[in-house]
């Protein structure tokens, strides 16, 4: 078995060809500006709703990485993609338009390393030899369905993360070159009984801890950065302090995407940005650019879910966390 | 992994920011005062220009403040205010106004009856539910002890 404890070794070249990143303004206005391949102007992007925007940001991303790289349908054996909406609807309908082979999977916040893991996994059992990966978020549309009507008067907790409007796309193939995925890690879901929807960085933190602690273990890899995908200022507060107290301090080399892809002091933007958009479009520019430099070789890249219901929520149910992990190496 | 649900609680305080409260009590108070001082004025003004007596010229201000909170709403600029001001924009009558328009507006897109219709109450629904039943519970002390 290709497998070393939890973690999953892929042992044929599993190279990320290319990716493809479209982000709302706000996200076009933070630090990663110039890193993004597209900035729309508004949140509906010529659409009469939220929701046809954020599908047409699955779509035209994927349109756009096939074009960069004249691929064709006919080459491309498998589209697995999913978001944060209700039936996983910018996913389905953009896979629609797209008339690709498709798995759609819901992995809230953690979809990009989860359908990254599967599409490694896929090719590596030599299931498939190009595969598309594709998520995405919207802050409107994610307010709407999780919280309240956007005109709504009210105070944001401080401890609030603000919802990342973007897409990404990233092409998974057999041959070429490119960095490399080595190596998968399917987190467990880790509840602490965190109920505050307006703390998702506490409620997915220690999930976060016990999927980077497993693959550290298993893999004993020295990485030159770790990466979470969207704890913000209070998850990484609390992962940072867990693995310091366990002596292991991964504090010099570890970073989150929500509080990369936003200026947290000028934004606006309380605990950092999250959303399945964030750990997305922060891997697609920032970090596939710096492991394409040869700037970092190793990556630990680890998104982060809140598999948060509503109606769970109002139930008394607390907010289970997912953490999936990618070892990727150039 | 050593924490459990008992004592990660300690840990999530120690990182969660606080809200600010001396701040959002001031705020609070000074955009609520400024909206009763608007009322304040239309309501006078009714009287002193309209020669509205007093009694009538009151549920006429409140239509006036509902149609300009409204409107504020409608223009993307009530949320605005509802971020500085906090409880002192919610709790006034243009602050239910906003909760009633804002539901209204956003689900537009799933047409008038099962979008706007269905769901304009959303938010006030509650505050609806527990006025009618007080209403009707000070009702019937009033019968009671007439």
């Amino acid at each position: 078995m290709k497998k070393t404890g939890k973690t999953y070794i892929i042992k044929d070249d599993v190279v990320i060809r290319d990716t493809y990143t479209i982000v709302g303004k706000k996200e076009g206005q933070g630090p990663l500006k110039d890193k993004f391949d597209m900035v729309i102007e508004d949140d509906l992007w010529g659409e009469d709703t939220w929701e046809k925007c954020e599908l047409k940001m699955q779509k035209i991303a994927v349109e756009n990485l096939k074009n960069k790289n004249s691929l064709i349908n006919e080459n491309i054996d498998l589209l697995i993609s999913g978001d944060l909406l209700n039936q996983i609807t910018s996913s389905s309908f953009a896979a629609r338009a797209l008339e690709l082979p498709y798995i759609g999977v819901y992995g809230a916040c953690s979809t990009m390393t989860l359908t990254m893991g599967l599409g490694a996994m896929i090719i590596d059992g030599g299931f498939a030899e190009n595969v598309i990966c594709v998520t995405s978020s919207h802050f409107c549309s994610a307010e709407r369905q999780y919280r309240l009507p956007l005109e709504m008067g009210g105070q944001r907790h401080m401890s609030a993360q603000w919802t990342v409007t973007g897409a990404a796309a990233v092409w998974l193939s057999k041959s070429g070159k490119g960095p490399k995925i080595k190596h998968v890690t399917f987190g467990k879901i880790v509840d602490l009984g965190v109920k505050d929807a307006n703390n998702m960085g506490a409620a997915m933190a220690p999930a976060a801890y016990d999927s980077l602690n497993q693959h550290l273990q298993d893999t004993g890899i020295d990485y030159d950065l770790i990466v979470t995908g969207d704890l913000g200022t209070v998850g990484k507060g609390i992962v940072n302090k867990m693995f310091n107290e366990d002596n292991k301090s991964i504090e010099s080399k570890y970073d989150d995407c929500g509080t990369i892809i936003f200026d947290i002091n000028k934004q606006d933007v309380h605990a950092g940005g999250s959303g399945c958009g964030c750990s997305a479009a922060v891997f697609g520019s920032f970090l596939y650019k710096k492991l394409l430099n040869n700037e970092i070789k190793k990556l630990l890249f680890t998104a982060t879910g809140a598999l948060h219901s509503p109606t769970a929520n109002l139930q008394g149910e607390s907010i289970p966390g997912i953490a999936h992990c990618l070892g990727i190496e150039v | 992994m050593k924490y459990n649900k008992d004592n990660y609680k300690q840990v999530v305080d120690e990182f969660t920011p606080k809200n600010k409260m001396l701040k959002n009590c001031v705020m609070a108070f000074i955009f609520g005062g400024a909206i009763c001082l608007v009322g304040e004025i239309i309501n006078d003004s009714f009287v002193a220009w309209l020669g509205i007596s007093d009694e009538e010229a009151s549920p006429m201000t409140a239509v006036v403040l509902i149609g300009i909170s409204a409107l504020l709403t409608g223009l993307g600029w009530y949320d605005k205010l509802g971020k500085i001001g906090g409880a002192g924009t919610v709790v006034p009558i243009t602050g239910f106004a906003n909760s009633v328009v804002s539901p209204a507006l956003e689900f537009k897109r799933e047409g008038l009856i099962l979008g706007t219709a269905a769901n304009i109450f959303k938010l006030a629904g509650p505050v609806l539910v527990f006025g009618y039943f007080s209403s009707f519970i000070a009702g019937l002390l009033s019968m009671l002890f007439k």
